[in-house]
């Protein structure tokens, strides 16, 4: 007998060990369900990084654009309409206005981590016969390159961005024949033209992106735009990506601009996403309240079965509340226990799925996130489960009249 | 005249009461028991002895009538202070032993003295001890229940109704189950236990011959007390 442990203590723990293949069988029984949450909960948080990290990485959270230039009707004198008819504008290539401005206020928001104004606009490529339209991309590569990863894109070459450096795509290079270290000529509408020097080779996993993706400093491309001080964009990245549509309403509402989420802009994505969310508690949910309900039914049969032990510690004094206390206990130690060994199963999965399950290019299906939060909470949310499924077989218990206990 | 330690006033026991499966179990019983008293309640089967034990062991509420314990009225006690009671004051001896069976013979003693706490583990221990060889089964008192006779079992029931030094040990038929030799044996335990300390004992049998050598024999007849 333990000497250091209360009286409740010894006589569940004794329970438990003298019913010993009950108590396994309900152990193993928790052990699956938590394996299960675990398992699941790791493996979709993985996917889910993995995804969110493809999306994210090649894209701003929050991009902000000017507004939309609108056409007004002509109007002669107050209230008299000369043409009612309106077309909508060509929507020329401009600046957001006092960009500066609302980049220091942007820079002062503590949920925005990178700030990275942009210039981008559509160009020509051209070297000897050969020439492709392309998107001309000028960044800021300190600010940019923590919003979009591109150097995580590079094959070949460095990702820098000096005054007559560029960034292309392998498909364009391919197009043009080019390769690193060769001159590109890059004209574009307002007859902006330059001699760029290929300092890098860009596999973005898309064709299309890689035909048309090119990356100059944001000064080369103010100047081949012809926005000289001007931004078209204001790229951010946030530190909570979920809270992306509410930060991007808040610039909006306080500025005469444009602020698109990521949210927005693949509600698609983000609708998966959600749903993925929604299913995988739905899960845990269930599976949940089927080892609470595991738990439950193996105490509800043990105070039956120990109804005459109950009556006889009833007897010797122990109050109504002891005994209650050592059916919670009961309760607690199942799903403490079954937690450790399903943290276990639920880890070893894992593994074996992570190393097992491959894309088909051989690369890891999700990366392996085991986090050691996950196996506490787990174990919490198990050993409190236990506890709350206890509560009615020993409320049971507590009740139960000692002398129709004793009499069994 | 030696102090009472157990007081029955016209203590009644209807079950069910106001229902069409009304029964009156016990009527008006008066009993008085003083320290050290060892007294036998006989009776037939159905009679209300085991009912009025339980109402004596605190374990069951009389419908009217008052008991007192060493002096101290339970009529209004709460259901906390009456386990309390039962824990410090009264010990408890079934036909069947009732042993726990996940325990050994020594856990099983130590159990009524680590319930409320009062008790250190290495104290409750020691006793524990000295009451397992009190009852003659220093050799057995790592064993389970399932490994021993049905005398050892009561013996070691006995030794764990005296664990808290109670004033009153309540022996319901607990020769009932066992062999002549080992009913013998018992209840001379139980004499002895008797003469030496001031516990008193309530001893409930169909056995004359063991009725005749407690200190005095009370009657139950129909749920009252007849001599």
């Amino acid at each position: 007998m333990k000497r250091w442990l209360p009286f409740e203590w010894i006589v569940a723990i004794r329970f438990l060990l003298e019913g010993k293949l009950q108590s396994i069988f309900i152990i193993v029984g928790i052990s699956i369900g938590v394996g299960v949450i675990v398992f699941m909960s790791a493996m979709l948080t993985g996917l889910q990084a993995n995804f969110i990290k493809r999306v994210l990485t090649s894209q701003a959270h929050i991009q902000i654009l000017p507004p939309d230039q609108l056409a007004r009707p002509q109007r002669h004198g107050v209230q008299e309409i000369e043409d009612p008819i309106i077309q909508r504008p060509s929507q020329r290539l401009v600046s957001v206005d006092q960009w500066q401005k609302i980049r220091r206020q942007l820079e002062a928001m503590p949920e925005i981590s990178v700030v990275a104004p942009t210039a981008a606009g559509s160009a020509l490529a051209k070297r000897g016969d050969a020439s492709r339209a392309i998107t001309l991309n000028g960044v800021e590569p300190e600010t940019y390159f923590l919003v979009v990863h591109v150097p995580d894109y590079l094959v070949q070459g460095q990702a820098r961005l000096l005054s007559d450096d560029i960034l292309i795509g392998v498909e364009l290079a391919k197009d043009l024949g080019a390769n690193v270290g060769d001159k590109l000529n890059v004209t574009t509408s307002n007859g902006g033209a330059r001699t760029l020097t290929i300092i890098g080779l860009l596999d973005f996993g898309n064709k299309g992106a890689n035909s048309r993706s090119t990356f100059v400093s944001l000064r080369t491309a103010q100047s081949l735009l012809g926005m000289l001080g001007g931004v078209a964009t204001i790229d951010l990245s946030l530190k909570d990506i979920y809270a992306a549509e509410d930060i991007a309403q808040n610039i909006q509402s306080a500025n005469d601009v444009i602020a698109d989420s990521w949210i927005k802009t693949n509600a698609q994505f983000f609708t998966a996403i959600r749903a993925q969310n929604l299913t995988n508690m739905l899960i845990r949910v269930f599976v949940g309240l089927s080892v609470a309900f595991g738990i439950a039914a193996v105490l509800v049969v043990s105070v039956i079965q120990r109804s005459r032990d109950i009556g006889i510690l009833r007897a010797m004094g122990t109050s109504r509340g002891q005994i209650m206390r050592l059916f919670l206990i009961q309760g607690g130690v199942l799903g403490f226990f079954g937690s450790l060994a399903g943290s276990a199963l639920g880890g070893f999965a894992l593994i074996y799925w992570h190393a097992a399950a491959r894309q088909a290019d051989g690369t890891e299906l999700f990366p392996l996130v085991i986090e050691f939060q996950l196996f506490v909470w787990t174990a919490v949310l198990a050993t409190f489960t236990g506890l709350m499924a206890a509560m009615a077989p020993a409320l049971r218990a507590a009740k139960l009249d000692p002398v129709v206990a004793i009499r069994g | 005249m030696a102090d009472p330690i157990l007081t029955l006033n016209k203590i009644n026991k209807v079950y069910n009461p106001g229902e069409a499966s009304e029964v009156a179990v016990l009527h008006d019983v008066d009993l008085k028991m003083t320290k050290g008293e060892f007294v036998a309640i006989m009776g037939p089967s159905g009679s209300g002895k085991s009912t009025l034990l339980n109402i004596i062991g605190l374990l069951d509420r009389p419908t009217s009538g008052s008991l007192s314990i060493n002096g101290q009225d339970t009529s209004g006690l709460e259901d906390a202070e009456l386990t309390h009671l039962r824990g410090h004051k009264i010990g408890f001896v079934f036909q069947y032993h009732y042993l726990i069976s996940a325990f050994t013979a020594l856990e099983n003693v130590m159990m009524p003295m680590l319930v409320d706490h009062g008790f250190q583990t290495e104290k409750a221990e020691q006793r524990a001890k000295e009451l397992i060889d009190r009852v003659g089964l220093s050799h057995v008192a790592h064993h389970r229940s399932n490994d021993m006779s049905g005398g050892q079992q009561q013996r070691v029931a006995i030794a764990r109704g005296l664990a808290m030094n109670p004033d009153i040990l309540l022996a319901d038929e607990p020769t009932g189950n066992l062999d002549t030799e080992s009913a013998k044996s018992v209840f001379n335990l139980l004499r002895e236990v008797n003469r030496t300390s001031e516990t008193s004992i309530l001893f409930i049998t169909h056995n004359h011959d063991l009725g005749r050598q407690c200190d005095r024999i009370i009657q139950v007849v129909d749920g009252r007390i007849v001599s």
